[in-house]
């Protein structure tokens, strides 16, 4: 017999009812006499295990807390736990759980956040002991009924075999006896060489309401009496309100009420968003826009300029020799200065959140990339303690890295405080999207490189001026003042470290943080650097009169991981032969999110200014490989973001504000510019490297390399829109 | 109050004659598969069929589409047997994060119709969507093979 001591948790989620959208799991609590307590799920189903939840149909469900936004994890996740869990496939489904619940918990799904190409690899090692723990329950359950040995037991595809008898059951018919044992203290995984369900390209599980339009992004989240809000934040980062002339508009269609959002926005709030916006678009608005209001471009990049020279402090974050003697005492030198823009991530789906506020209540539906730092916000901007607080994620619209950050859901809860009892979603224009970013950092690099006699690269300085996102984002992380993560791609060891050894090397950061806000952008400081440090060994190459793929070869010899995929792509791409006429090709490779990249691009040029990428070739070793279609998917995809921004982004500050308002000004990648991409995976084994952005810092330096190859101009700057130069 | 047909069935809105289609379908009619993007025809995801004619919603107002035939996505299956192109975005397991491919399998749907055996250049030509996840490639090899059935 079992007291039932907590009802189900999230009644919202009932209320909803078929909408049921980002609904969390259901939960009730058994706990029956002189046994563990029984977790259950909205239909009764018990769990085994925080990760597993078994009916009496064989069904299963897989609980999954990083978010999937289009990268697959979702998928992946779910085939780790069934991996180690023996399930049928066909028969899986999965849930999120919420934060709110997590925490009520004891995190006991850990970590959230979804960025980093972490999604996989920080979280495979105890998703995999889910699976395995559920299956030890299961197996022990049936050996109990039958009273034999779990040691002669098996199971495979959700049918467990008692080996020595022949009988078997399933686990949908021992769930509930499972559901009651003392889970094991430790499992032991799989030796990978056994897996059959990792490493296979099974379908993704989310795909076909994405195909009828039954797919709930933040932006479709309706609650009964829900109210829409428009948002404009003052345009200039930095900037206040001023003042606002509510008389003007409150008398419009639809408009209910006019809030200012802390001391930098105005939203309007109305019956439809299309009228909130309106009304918006109608409202004077007097903004302080303060001294920000005077940088522009021009001035940001001037000063990023002086951190390029040498007598300017800078923190050193990879060193080796003496660069700066060998540099003044060798045969010949080589320098070039880069530079990198700001970058919007522009996904799809602007940034919205839904909120509704009570007294006794606060709760948020959204797509996030970190459900429990959007929570954490909640509870800031609602001042409610966690049990009364929870986060609904439902499927962003993209994510790309602007979606960790939760500026919007603040936003979204200032406004509901404002109306009690009614639901509010706050949408962004795209015009305001574009205006309030997390931007990719701007940055510049001068490196110079020497050569002995023998045209041996025997010094490398590589010196980067420019913005810090954990500055601005994460100080805590600083380290004496440096941000570590400013050399992703050219750091001594880690999960991005430089795979050139080069007997005198200095890579320093002189930082300079303008106003504009930094954020984490798809690659993140893997993109620029892996430009500057690639396109400039392409230059190093031509300075020693040699192939640039020799050239590298020679300086990898003790990076062995890093020339695999770099030879991997070599040889695909065919780079020992020559290419067709008027086909020229570029390489490049670098280390990030702990996996070795490398990419190949062939491209014809026409008029000097017309590039027609024809063929892309890409290697990776993450590792390991949890489902090489989605893997393929990713690599093809952070060439096409990468290249778009190579080519067409870049956004501009001018009188402290971003010029660029819309798709028209920062334009995306067509069909018409996608190259043919050809995915190599090349998985060594003993690590976990992430995957959706690492290949993306390959993108722009192959295609560069390129270039040069075609028309022996090198290109220093991006986006390539401002240099007059355009896809085919 | 606006008179539409949205997927053969009969609407009647409260919504002034200069909103745009796109927020009448998605917040009148309460049919959110067709998305919102830039507002400003640039990027496809409001895509939807105007008798017949792929129209991006955003750039259309509501008086413009009175009398005419509207389909969205919720109206591309007929009862429950999926349009080919949505068969095929599920085999070849087209969508990642999915927000453009209402407007994407939109587009693509009114291409098939026109030409029901492109070649890249028509796809090229056709099918200018934007897609952030990168999608592309997915949609070419899904687009030949509904082609090719």
């Amino acid at each position: 017999m079992n007291q039932h001591v907590s009802p189900r948790l999230n009644r919202r989620a009932f209320v909803i009812g078929t909408a049921a959208v980002g609904a969390g799991l259901a939960i009730g609590l058994d706990i029956p006499f002189g046994g563990p307590a029984v977790v259950r799920a909205a239909d009764g189903s018990p769990e085994i295990g925080a990760w597993v939840v078994v009916r009496p149909d064989d069904t299963v469900v897989i609980r999954i807390a990083r978010s999937e936004m289009g990268q697959g994890s979702l998928t992946g996740l779910a085939q780790l736990v069934a991996e180690e869990l023996e399930c049928d496939w066909s028969k899986v489904s999965t849930e999120y759980p919420t934060p709110g619940q997590s925490v009520a918990r004891k995190r006991v799904w850990g970590d959230f956040s979804t960025g980093g190409s972490r999604g996989i690899r920080s979280s495979q090692d105890y998703v995999r002991k889910g699976g395995a723990t559920a299956r030890v329950m299961l197996i022990q359950a049936a050996a109990e009924t039958w009273k034999v040995p779990a040691s002669e037991c098996t199971a495979a595809n959700s049918v467990i075999t008692h080996t020595p008898s022949g009988k078997t059951t399933t686990y949908g018919k021992v769930a509930e006896a499972a559901a009651k044992l003392t889970p094991p203290a430790d499992v032991k995984l799989k030796d990978p060489k056994d897996w059959k369900l990792i490493g296979k390209g099974v379908k993704r599980l989310d795909t076909a309401e994405k195909t009828t339009g039954t797919m709930i992004y933040g932006i479709d989240v309706k609650l009964p009496s829900m109210l829409n809000a428009a948002i404009k934040d003052c345009p200039v980062f930095g900037g206040k309100v001023k003042s606002f002339d509510e008389a003007k508009i409150a008398g419009m269609k639809g408009v209910k009420k006019i809030v200012k959002v802390g001391d930098t926005a105005v939203a309007v709030v109305a019956d439809t968003w299309w009228h909130a916006k309106t009304a918006l678009e109608a409202l004077p608005i007097v903004w302080d826009e303060g001294d920000n209001a005077k940088v522009s471009s021009e001035s940001i990049a001037k000063w990023l300029a002086e951190g390029l020279d040498n007598a300017q402090p800078a923190y050193v974050g990879n060193k080796n020799g003496d660069a700066k003697a060998a540099i003044a005492t060798a045969a010949k030198k080589v320098e070039a200065v880069y530079s990198y823009p700001y970058q919007n991530h522009a996904t799809m789906e602007p940034m919205n959140a839904t909120a509704l506020y009570t007294a006794d209540k606060c709760e948020v539906w959204c797509g996030t990339q970190n459900g429990e730092a959007v929570f954490a916000a909640v509870l800031e901007a609602s001042g409610l303690p966690a049990e009364k607080c929870d986060v609904y994620k439902v499927m962003p619209g993209g994510g790309f890295g602007r979606r960790g950050q939760t500026d919007y859901v603040r936003q979204a809860v200032i406004i509901a405080k404002e109306m009690p009892g009614t639901p509010i979603k706050l949408l962004w224009s795209r015009e305001e999207d574009m205006a309030h970013g997390k931007y990719h950092p701007i940055t510049q690099c001068k490196m110079t490189g020497a050569f002995d006699a023998d045209n041996n690269l025997i010094a490398l300085h590589y010196r980067l001026s420019g913005q810090s996102i954990l500055f601005s984002l994460r100080p805590e992380a600083l380290q004496n003042g440096m941000d570590p993560a400013a050399f992703q791609g050219v750091a001594q060891t880690g999960e991005a470290a430089f795979g050139y050894s080069v007997p005198n090397l200095l890579v320093e950061h002189a930082m300079r943080n303008p106003h504009v806000p930094p954020g984490f952008w798809r690659g993140v400081n893997v993109n620029h650097n892996a430009i500057y440090m690639e396109c400039f060994m392409d230059e190093l190459a031509q300075a020693a009169g040699q192939d640039p793929l020799e050239f590298r070869r020679k300086l990898m010899g003790n990076h062995p991981k890093h020339l695999a995929v770099l030879n991997a792509v070599a040889e695909k791409i065919g780079w020992s032969t020559p290419a067709p006429q008027g086909v020229y090709r570029g390489i490049a490779q670098v280390m990030g999110y702990g996996s070795y990249v490398a990419g190949a691009a062939e491209i014809s040029v026409t008029d000097g200014n017309k590039i027609k990428v024809l063929r892309i070739v890409a290697s990776t070793d993450p590792g390991y490989v949890v489902n090489p279609a989605q893997v393929e998917r990713q690599i093809a995809g952070s060439f096409v973001y990468g290249l778009s921004a190579l080519f067409y982004g870049g956004c501009t500050v001018k009188d402290g504000k971003i010029e660029q308002t819309n798709f028209d000004t920062y334009n995306s990648m067509r069909i018409n510019e996608m190259p043919k991409v050809e995915s190599v995976m090349v998985p060594s084994g003993g690590f976990w490297g992430g995957v959706g952005e690492p290949t993306i810092g390959v993108a722009a330096p192959a295609v560069l390399n390129a270039y040069f190859a075609a028309t022996g101009k090198r290109i220093r700057s991006v986006p390539l829109r401002d240099q007059n130069i355009t896809f085919a | 109050m606006a008179n539409l047909t949205i997927n053969e069935k009969a609407f009647t809105l409260d919504v002034e004659p200069d909103t745009p289609l796109l927020w009448a379908i998605r917040e009148n009619a309460g049919l959110t598969g067709t998305k919102y993007g830039c507002g400003i025809a640039q990027c496809g995801a409001c895509t939807v069929h105007i008798d017949g004619v792929a129209t991006r919603s955003c750039g259309v107002s509501v008086s413009e589409a009175v009398g005419k035939k509207i389909t969205t996505i919720e109206g591309l299956a007929s009862g429950k047997s999926l349009h080919k192109v949505q068969e095929a975005w599920i085999a070849q397991d087209v969508p990642q994060c999915g927000y453009c491919q209402s407007g994407m399998i939109m587009a693509v749907a009114a291409l098939l119709n026109e030409k029901p055996k492109p070649t890249d250049a028509d796809i090229d030509e056709a099918i200018t969507n934007i897609c952030r996840c990168g999608t592309f490639q997915q949609v070419r090899e899904a687009i030949h093979t509904i082609a090719s059935a």
